[in-house]
């Protein structure tokens, strides 16, 4: 059964021979790929009409129900960045963004995680560009799209008196933009590493709900403290609660609380950057499916 | 078992003279206890068109994964014009065009959004990007369509666009996986055409899985993968010669020792 290759008569000399040398990849090249990942994200975003619109109707249920029937049960005190008592839905608003950003970060890193074996993140993979430059890239093609989102609530909520300084709108972005990469690249770490998270149910129940119930999105944490010490204490380890009120803050053209000295007290955006720098590693890692954590899990499920 | 590839090929980079297309050298692959490919080699030299046939969980998925990196490949050696995909996965990448078995088009984006964005991940420039990408779908015979969504085109026209798109960054070498899956004969045959007009026309290595026996032409190169091992690598007159089989069929049947051809109808 032993048969030697018969070398074809020479390949045909075409005119077309590609040559062996590729095009080296410059920073030309690294930035056409970042925009063209980028691109399609929201390009396929804006053809989903109905994830748009499902992903508005989520937060704004909370908003128009929830809030309306708490805002009898829960006085806000006066704590900043707001200058007056404020009305719950002004209170829960900036929550309401985060968990957009949670939703938005967990479906993509899901897909991202699903996907690998057979869709869409085959082509991408076969890219020649670094693995992790290709994650970071899609990572933050997933945050444009979940601020395209952000930013339709908050326009939705205006009209709710729900209004922010303008200043506001713009400032909120790169605390938008940080929180959304912390959040992306937690939840792609955390579906590349534990496999039962296999459907969206799971995630909900064991990432998403305890993520934004035991965290400053709903009431303010010196409540919290009240009544249970120990949930403040799991409040105080979520880096939710830090994309929150990052968001809180920047929403009202700050960056942090002012200190009794005056100085500003900057914890909430260096937690946020340490979490998304740990959380950026860990998941390259994880996820990268030729060495990481992931390609130790076992093979493909079925086929050969 | 294996053929005997001459080691000719082996140390591909070093000859001035061009490199095989895709030259695989000695790989094992195992998830687990389960052996899934056992010391596979095999080469596709330029301007040829190899169909690595198989029947269904005889690794040739797994063979195109380690191929395309997807895992890294263990034991052995995988080339791609000469480029090592383990020391030098991004120039062994730049050089090798796929057409997955799972439809990977986003459906709501237009042809040309999905070649643009494919010419995205290799680098081009957006209007070097748009003009290869006019010529890629002359190629297929699908210019006409550049505008339209992939969702309104055929399964034969989609996966003509696949292979548009594997072409967009000029590849050397051009892995298809179970390319005709699903669709009809006259589908089939312009899909098969158009890739066997690459190969004599621009001289691409073309490595082409299959379980569909009728695919085969006197001029490929056939390479039997069973059960994880390669068990003939040669033309079709040798197939038959070896097996002193009559058809391409019962040659199968004979080398695999399988009974059944109602698999690789």
């Amino acid at each position: 059964m032993n048969v030697n290759i018969v070398r074809s008569d020479a390949p045909p000399q075409a005119q077309a021979v590609p040559d062996v040398e590729a095009p080296r990849l410059g920073p030309l090249a690294y930035l056409a790929c970042f925009r063209g990942i980028v691109w399609r994200e929201v390009l396929r975003f804006l053809h989903q009409r109905e994830r748009f619109f499902s992903a508005l109707v989520r937060p704004l249920v909370w908003l128009f129900i929830f809030a309306a029937g708490f805002r009898q049960v829960l006085g806000v005190s006066i704590i900043p960045p707001y200058e007056s008592y404020v009305l719950y839905e002004t209170f829960v608003t900036p929550g309401l963004v985060g968990m957009i950003l949670l939703f938005n970060a967990m479906q993509s890193s899901l897909s991202m995680v699903y996907d690998r074996e057979t869709g869409a993140m085959r082509t991408l993979l076969v890219s020649p560009f670094p693995r992790s430059f290709l994650l970071l890239s899609k990572l933050i093609g997933g945050v444009a799209v979940a601020l395209l989102q952000a930013y339709a609530f908050l326009a939705i909520a205006y009209y709710w008196e729900i209004e922010p300084p303008l200043i506001g709108y713009l400032t909120v972005a790169p605390a938008l933009i940080l929180a959304g990469l912390m959040l992306g690249s937690l939840s792609l770490f955390i579906s590349s590493v534990i496999k039962q998270l296999e459907n969206f149910a799971g995630v909900m129940n064991f990432v998403i709900f305890p993520m934004f119930f035991a965290s400053s999105a709903l009431y303010p944490l010196w409540r919290i403290r009240e009544s249970s010490p120990l949930l403040y204490e799991i409040c105080r380890v979520n880096p939710f609660t830090y994309a929150v009120e990052l968001i809180r803050f920047a929403l009202y053209g700050q960056i942090g609380p002012r200190l009794e000295d005056g100085s500003l007290d900057l914890t909430n955006l260096y937690v946020v950057i340490g979490y998304t720098v740990f959380f950026l590693g860990a998941a390259v890692y994880a996820y990268n499916p030729s060495k990481g954590l992931i390609a130790r899990r076992g093979g493909p499920g079925g086929g050969g | 078992m294996t053929s005997s590839q001459t080691d000719q090929n082996m140390p591909a980079a070093s000859g001035a003279s061009a490199p095989d297309a895709l030259v695989v050298n000695g790989v094992s692959h195992a998830f687990g206890d389960k052996v899934v490919l056992d010391n596979v080699s095999l080469t596709v030299p330029r301007g040829t068109f190899a169909v690595l046939l198989g029947l269904n969980g005889a690794g040739k998925s797994t063979l195109f994964s380690l191929i395309t990196r997807l895992y890294d490949n263990v034991s052995g050696e995988i080339r791609i014009l000469g480029h090592d995909v383990r020391r030098k996965p991004g120039a062994a990448l730049q050089r090798l065009g796929v057409v997955f078995q799972s439809k990977t088009l986003d459906a709501d984006l237009s042809l040309q959004q999905n070649l643009l964005y494919h010419a995205a991940l290799h680098g081009i420039g957006r209007s070097e990007a748009k003009r290869r990408a006019v010529e890629s779908l002359e190629t297929v015979g699908l210019a006409d369509r550049a505008h339209e969504k992939v969702r309104n085109l055929s399964g034969g026209q989609a996966r003509r666009v696949e292979i548009a798109r594997s072409l967009m960054h000029r590849p050397g070498c051009l892995l298809l996986d179970e390319p005709t899956v699903g669709l009809d004969i006259g589908s089939r045959e312009s899909v098969i055409g158009i890739v066997r007009g690459l190969v004599q026309k621009q001289g691409l290595g073309v490595l082409w899985a299959t379980h569909l026996i009728d695919e085969i032409s006197d001029t490929d190169l056939i390479v039997v993968l069973h059960k994880g091992k390669v068990l003939f690598t040669g033309r079709l007159p040798a197939f038959l010669a070896t097996t002193g089989a009559n058809s391409a069929r019962d040659a199968f049947r004979i080398v695999t020792g399988t009974s059944s051809t109602a698999e690789a109808a």
